[in-house]
């Protein structure tokens, strides 16, 4: 009976502290939680570049695939462009593709850029930010890193600091 | 501990006040009460008897109806907190909400953003609150409805003489036979919708029991509530989200896989004429006074393959014009007309012209969501558009930079180039000023006129949780009902030796029974019970 009691009373707080938790925990990381779920395959894309040239994502299979989100107005976004430039010349023959999605800015605005910090990589226009709203981009910066697979194996949200960490990300993701 | 054996032979909980089935007082004190506490039967509340393990600590705390009252009054005052200063969420994205605070009210501000009260609803212990005051109606509520139930099943017809004694409605009549028939009394109950038992001549006579599960059928309302608020946060359960569409756009709609694209055709704000016989006075005392917003939007759906970028084959689902309170609904979506803005600048025209002669050498265009790099307007007159800042600022450097890629506030470095000035003139264009850069320019950009756009802000919004809440509430009002609108009433009628002897009870309306057992006893030889609380007061 009192053995009984015990047991009925464990098992009813256990359930409500379950539910609290789980509440808990949904509540806090429902800002973290993105459409692009680490481990999952990522979303496949067709975007053109500055040269009107097609990109599809699903062709890079056999490529690790660092895939940034950025905007001309973005200064994070700005500041961690030469580490990636750097990365991308290091890189590229080793397997790496870098291609930094612009959120849909006009085309002189995005050449302008490009020119200034004369990147190698390919740019790509979100025009109508399809891609954006599939990948659940906000806020900018954001960078996934893509393996030889297509499967997520990383999400970087936030400025990338430093030459070095981008050098740790491509090594990561080097076939 | 050890059960409690009765007199009359019931084995009672330990705890138990007022014995399950002959209701005679097993403590001590009670016994020398005048009336009984009747509440729950003086059924035994276990959680106040056992203090042992850990469990039955934590189950006794919560089950502590002193402890839920301050659970509920302390979120209620942490609620009117949060609306002292406005959440972030709703603060205007013009500055960091560390400053936004303290810049807009000062010190106090200051401490709103410190203690965290910027984003009361969703900080941790504000939800903690709000589990708790949920875990104890759980735990109050099983720990109170389940002996209450025991008691009132196992509750006997003769009742113990000391427990009829102390009932607040009771009496006794001298008889000359004991024998007396009760059909009378028993036809009058009948009527009175009475359920009756019977027991060596005894009558218990009891209707309205359901009254008393209706505090918890209320509960169960409200845990059903908190249930489909925790809901919310499951991933795909509830969607909010925010869909800026200009006119002329088509885009896709968030969260629905790529699956939905919406074109909005047009935005429209009206506004009631002035010329209006009945409220003309009105409408000029409270100036422009809006009528409608409504987008007039079309809903297409992906019907092929293709993957985000690519151009996708449309089919188009059908035209609607989204009006606040008539969203556009599809598949479990809404989108609801929330904002707008009117007339955002999408082109801007100027002419190239002679600064001496004002002589005109053509007029471009400049599409201000994509300029084109060079405007060619012929006999070697030309335009190239160097730089565009959409929403053109000085940064902290002092460059020309731009804050977004909305074109609130546009400017251009442009070229012109002419027959005799076949390398250009630089001339940086903005709002209502004009920079040159090298300032001997012979030709300017003459600004031209401008077309704007509105854009529409809608919101998109999926909730699968929304009947969770409809049932609950219902719930809730039906244990309301359940509790306030019927009484639980009993009557016990005893024939002892040359006495009939008389007890009610009610758990509330206690004029209501008095009356009905008036009633009852009409013609039957029986006296009306007192009402021992009113005698004590009349003395």
């Amino acid at each position: 009976m009192k053995k009984q009691r015990l047991i009925m009373r464990s098992i009813i707080l256990i359930l409500l502290g379950a539910a609290v938790v789980y509440t808990l925990y949904a509540n806090f990381t429902k800002d973290d939680i993105q459409k692009v779920e680490v481990g999952k395959k990522a979303p496949d894309f067709v975007l053109s570049d500055m040269n009107g040239e097609k990109h599809r994502l699903s062709d890079y299979e056999g490529k690790g695939v660092l895939l940034n989100f950025w905007a001309t107005w973005c200064k994070p976004c700005e500041r961690e462009m030469p580490y990636m430039d750097s990365g991308y010349k290091v890189y590229k023959d080793k397997g790496v593709q870098v291609l930094a999605v612009n959120i849909g800015e006009s085309d002189v605005v995005v050449n302008e850029f490009i020119n200034r910090y004369d990147l190698s990589f390919p740019v790509l226009n979100d025009k109508n930010q399809e891609v954006l709203t599939a990948y659940g981009v906000d806020p900018l910066p954001i960078t996934f890193l893509i393996n030889k697979d297509g499967i997520v194996e990383r999400v970087h949200t936030g400025e990338i600091i430093k030459e070095e960490v981008m050098m740790d990300m491509m090594e990561e993701i080097k076939p | 501990m050890k059960e409690v054996k009765c007199e009359c032979g019931h084995v009672n909980p330990h705890g138990t006040v007022l014995c399950e089935s002959c209701g005679i007082p097993l403590i001590e004190e009670k016994t020398r009460e005048k009336l009984l506490d009747m509440r729950y039967e003086g059924s035994a509340r276990r959680s106040q008897t056992y203090n042992k393990t850990i469990i039955d600590k934590i189950w006794n705390f919560f089950s502590s109806v002193k402890v839920g009252v301050w659970l509920i009054v302390i979120t209620l005052i942490a609620s009117a907190l949060g609306t002292i200063f406005p959440q972030e969420m709703y603060i205007p994205p013009v500055m960091p909400a560390v400053e936004y605070y303290e810049d807009q009210y000062g010190w106090l501000g200051k401490m709103y953003y410190e203690l965290g009260f910027h984003n009361l609803y969703s900080s941790w212990w504000y939800l903690v609150l709000i589990a708790s005051i949920g875990i104890s109606l759980v735990i109050c509520s099983l720990d109170r409805v389940v002996p209450l139930y025991r008691a009132l099943k196992k509750q006997r017809v003769t009742r113990h003489e000391s427990f009829l004694k102390r009932q607040r409605l009771f009496g006794i009549t001298q008889v000359e036979n004991k024998d007396i028939p009760f059909d009378g009394v028993i036809e009058n109950l009948k009527k009175k919708r009475y359920s009756i038992r019977e027991e060596n001549g005894n009558i218990l006579a009891e209707k309205g029991r359901f009254s008393r599960w209706g505090p918890y059928v209320n509960h169960v309302g409200l845990i059903i509530f908190l249930i489909g608020g925790m809901l919310r946060f499951v991933p795909g359960m509830y969607i909010d989200d925010v869909l800026w569409i200009r006119e002329g756009e088509t885009k896709v709609i968030p969260e629905t896989n790529g699956q939905y694209y919406l074109e909005n055709k047009e935005f429209t704000l009206e506004v009631y004429d002035k010329d209006h016989e009945v409220f003309d006075e009105a409408l000029s005392n409270s100036g422009m006074v809006a009528k409608n917003y409504q987008s007039d939007v079309v809903l297409y759906k992906r019907a092929d393959n293709s993957v985000a970028g690519e151009e996708a084959k449309l089919d188009q689902v059908k035209e609607f014009s989204i009006r606040v309170n008539e969203p556009l609904k599809f598949e479990g979506y809404a989108l609801y007309q929330v904002e707008y803005k009117l007339d955002e600048l999408s082109t801007m025209s100027f002419h190239l012209t002679n600064k001496e002669t004002n002589e005109q050498f053509g007029k471009i265009s400049v599409d201000l969501n994509e300029p084109e790099t060079k405007y060619d307007l012929g006999n070697g007159y030309s335009v190239e558009v160097m730089s565009y800042f959409p929403d053109f600022e000085f940064n902290s450097e002092g460059q020309p930079a731009t804050k977004s890629r909305i074109p609130n506030n546009p400017a251009f470095v442009f070229n012109m180039i002419t027959p005799d000035k076949p390398d250009g003139e630089i001339s940086f264009v903005a709002i209502q000023q004009t920079i040159e850069p090298f300032e001997d320019n012979e030709y300017k950009m003459a600004f031209a006129g401008i077309e704007t756009k509105d854009v529409s802000g809608l919101t998109v919004r999926k909730d699968l949780t929304l009947w969770i809440f409809a049932v609950g509430g219902f719930l809730f009002m039906v244990g309301v009902a359940q509790g306030a609108y019927w009484n639980h009433r009993r009557i016990w009628i005893q024939r002892r030796d040359q006495e009939i002897w008389i007890a009610g009870h009610t758990n509330k309306n206690w004029h209501g029974i008095k009356r009905e057992i008036k009633e009852i006893l009409e013609g039957s030889g029986i006296n009306e019970p007192d009402d021992l609380i009113k005698e004590t007061e009349d003395k």
